[in-house]
């Protein structure tokens, strides 16, 4: 029987060889590996101006903005902080924000 | 709510992409279009890393990793597994760099192009070997600064016109696309999606490792590849039919393109007029293949 | 069925009783007959296969390599040079775990050009993780391509089935074909657990770092170990349909040997007629024809050894600043086992003809001297 492919954002625990595959077959998600934690500037939706055009949404490479409620909305566990949504936005709806502050 | 490419998502965030990778938008926007009846194979790239280390994986297809020069005859395998076995609606794409196409990739490619295998082709071209270390390829445009091509020994000679020897080929599909025009890219994965045949797409990606620039730029950056005429958008069927997707009304010089970029920023003036005249002479020598 | 057919096209049958469902190939002497009659036969329907026709061997591994990560049965043929520009996807098809079967006709590696039997490109691959057998004959050919998709398929292990350019590969003998019914029942569809399946997306062979890499080739190792057994299995279930024996090593007339000379290829074949030669002399000679030489038999070969007294190693391959490869890997298992001196002999490098008297002239030395040798040149011209 193939080892089930495990869809969640957990981490694989593998102890050795009789936990693997025959060969490197993949066995989750890198929804783990919660990238957020790379980004040093945090953008922020202002959703005063935000005219949900969806250009931010559209433009993230993660993707870590989601469409909740017919709204962008940015997912700060995996967001890297590339800031192409802020500079994409034809309304300067997003701001940035120094993380760590 | 109007959005003008498709809502489902099938790569997942936590990815192992760079800040701000144009290669990373590219391959969201092909499976957004191609879907999950899709397979992927990858040869050596930025991708064969990104999409994380074993046991995980981010693209929610299959995927298989392969060797440098072997992403098209990996597909075509995979393709005739999948076929004889009764199969014949999988996409079957191989997604690869630049330097896996241009160059070690070239054989396998011709191959497969001049079999019509049915395939789709993705270069997400970032103009160097980005996951080594930014190493000159022959996809490197003339005045670029890599690793391997310094400063004073820049980058001379121009990038090999890879559409061109695949238009060649007379495979039914060929275009050029970027991450900065996602509609236009849409409709061209859509129509590799639904030809028969080998398709090949080069998708311009900009790397702001690799190009030394702010991460905030990449789709700036994409859009004026486009808007300079350096990286103009078309399409080819049958390898004969020429058709421009967008039409610049006045094209940009090549100096806004290059201000935001640090592996342009030693180039003399003289250089850059002489680029200039490069880049006008090749569109204008494309221009008269548009229908 | 009896038939006469020449070593290449008992590839190529061996392929189609196998119901192969992509072969990829490229031209390259003396194996271009396997694949054109393999076109043949995809061409006029009597196999339901793809075959593409690639532009490199490295391509053409490739492509079994992607068609085998589907669940389809891939097959190929190569030789020599495209052995070796196959290396890299050989590594790729092992470390995959992809039951794919190759056959090499084996051919002198260039420069000069040659296109004549020597062992050296097949042996070259030797750590790829492909089990790997030297076929003797045009029946061995075509019962090991069988055989060899059970046992591949069973350990995920690729297999290369190597044999001599010209001396077998264009040589006409009999063969008996199986009846497809009986190879059907004897080898059933491929269905892996693990392959490329749009209803569980997996990725293949992604970056792996020590943590786990180590452990993927412990398991290629036990694969190998695992093999042994298999293939013996298998070829009792081979043998109870078609009554042909097979095995890892054959043995002739080794029982109750002094001198035991260790070959493979056509020259074991040459061998088992020298040996009834000399021991109608009155030598007490044997011959041990090694088959499979990954996974190494060791066992089995010590068995076979049994009381000899010494031994004699003819390799028509050679690891230049050592000694021929075959010996290299008998010593290596004699270690801390047995100890008794091996006469280890170069002879037919490029396809020069190994005669009986060849043998004989090797077997008379062998008799004569009891002291070990590490190279000697049977026939060299100084």
């Amino acid at each position: 029987m193939a080892i089930k492919f495990q869809k969640s954002d957990k981490p694989i625990k593998i102890e050795g060889a009789h936990d693997m595959p025959p060969m490197p077959a993949a066995l989750g998600s890198m929804l783990f590996n919660k990238t957020g934690s790379w980004r040093n500037v945090r953008p922020v939706i202002d959703y005063d101006k935000c005219i949900k055009c969806f250009i931010c949404w559209k433009f993230c490479p993660e993707p870590a903005i989601k469409i909740v409620d017919e709204k962008p909305v940015i997912d700060y566990d995996y967001c890297k902080g590339c800031l192409m949504c802020v500079e994409e936005c034809p309304k300067d709806a997003i701001n940035e924000e120094l993380e760590g502050k | 709510m109007r959005l003008t490419i498709p809502e489902q998502e099938i790569m997942s965030p936590g990815h192992l992409a760079c800040q701000g990778c144009g290669g990373s938008l590219a391959m969201r926007y092909a499976l957004k279009i191609f879907g999950k009846d899709t397979m992927l194979t990858i040869p050596a790239c930025c991708w064969a890393v990104i999409d994380g280390p074993y046991p995980y994986t981010a693209v929610n297809v299959p995927l298989f990793h392969t060797a440098f020069e072997t992403a098209a005859i990996m597909a075509s395998g995979i393709k005739a597994g999948l076929e004889v076995q009764g199969n014949t609606s999988t996409n079957v794409i191989a997604w690869a760099g630049d330097g896996g196409t241009f160059d070690i990739g070239m054989q396998a490619i011709s191959g497969a192009a001049e079999r019509n295998d049915d395939i789709t082709y993705i270069v997400y071209d970032n103009e160097a070997y980005m996951n080594t270390g930014i190493q000159r390829s022959s996809a490197t445009p003339h005045g670029a600064w890599t690793t391997t091509t310094p400063v004073k020994h820049y980058k001379k000679g121009p990038k090999k016109n890879m559409v061109e020897i695949m238009a060649a080929h007379r495979i039914p599909y060929t275009a050029t696309a970027s991450v900065g025009y996602p509609e236009d890219l849409r409709k061209k994965l859509e129509r590799a999606k639904n030809t028969k045949g080998f398709k090949f797409i080069h998708i311009l990606a900009p790397c702001p490792t690799g190009w030394k620039t702010d991460p905030r730029y990449t789709v700036k950056l994409a859009k004026l590849a486009v808007q300079t005429n350096i990286f103009p958008l078309y399409e080819i069927e049958d390898g004969l039919h020429y058709k421009q997707n967008m039409k610049i009304k006045e094209r940009k010089p090549i100096k806004e393109y290059f201000k935001y970029q640090g592996r342009f920023k030693h180039l003399p003036e003289d250089e850059v007029s002489y680029l200039q005249d490069q880049v006008d002479k090749n569109f204008e020598i494309l221009s008269l293949k548009f229908e | 069925m009896k038939k006469t057919m020449m070593g290449n096209y008992a590839a190529s049958w061996g392929a189609q009783l196998s119901r192969v469902q992509v072969i990829a190939a490229y031209p390259i002497t003396p194996q271009t007959l396997i694949v054109e009659k393999l076109s043949d036969i995809v061409a006029d329907g009597e196999l339901k296969a793809k075959f593409i026709k690639v532009e490199s061997e490295h391509s053409a591994m490739a492509a079994c390599i992607g068609a085998s990560s589907t669940g389809a049965r891939a097959y190929t043929a190569t030789s020599a040079q495209g052995l070796a520009l196959m290396h890299e996807m050989l590594h790729w098809a092992g470390l995959a775990r992809l039951p794919i079967v190759m056959a090499n006709v084996n051919r002198a590696m260039a420069p000069g050009w040659s296109i004549w039997a020597d062992q050296n490109d097949s042996l070259s691959q030797r750590d790829t993780g492909w089990m790997s057998i030297f076929s003797s004959s045009a029946q061995d050919i075509l019962d090991s391509t069988i055989i060899s998709y059970k046992v591949s398929e069973k350990v995920l292990l690729p297999t290369l089935i190597s044999f001599d350019a010209f001396f077998l590969s264009h040589t006409v003998e009999v063969v008996d074909m199986p009846e497809q019914e009986l190879v059907d029942k004897f080898l059933p569809p491929y269905k892996p657990e693990y392959k490329m399946d749009v209803n569980d997306p997996r990725s293949f062979g992604a970056l792996t770092d020590e943590q786990y890499y180590y452990e993927f080739r412990y398991k290629m190792q036990e694969a190998m170990d695992q093999a042994i057994d298999v293939i013996k299995e298998t070829c009792r279930e081979y043998e109870e349909i078609t009554g042909r024996h097979y095995d890892l090593i054959h043995a002739y007339r080794c029982e109750d040997a002094d001198m035991i000379m260790v070959t493979s290829g056509t020259i074991a074949e040459t061998t088992n007629v020298t040996v009834d030669t000399l021991r109608e002399e009155g030598h007490k000679v044997g011959n041990l024809q090694i088959r499979y030489i990954r996974p190494y038999p060791k066992k089995d070969i010590l068995a076979a050894i049994g009381g000899a007294k010494k031994l004699a190693v003819i390799d028509r391959n050679i690891s230049p600043g050592y000694s021929g490869i075959f010996s290299q890997e008998l010593k290596s298992a004699l270690y801390n086992e047995i100890d008794i001196p091996v006469r280890s002999y170069i002879a037919g490098l490029g396809g020069r003809d190994v005669k009986i008297e060849d043998i004989k002239d090797i077997a008379y030395n062998a008799l004569e001297h009891d002291e070990p040798n590490d190279l000697i040149w049977k026939g060299v011209k100084k």
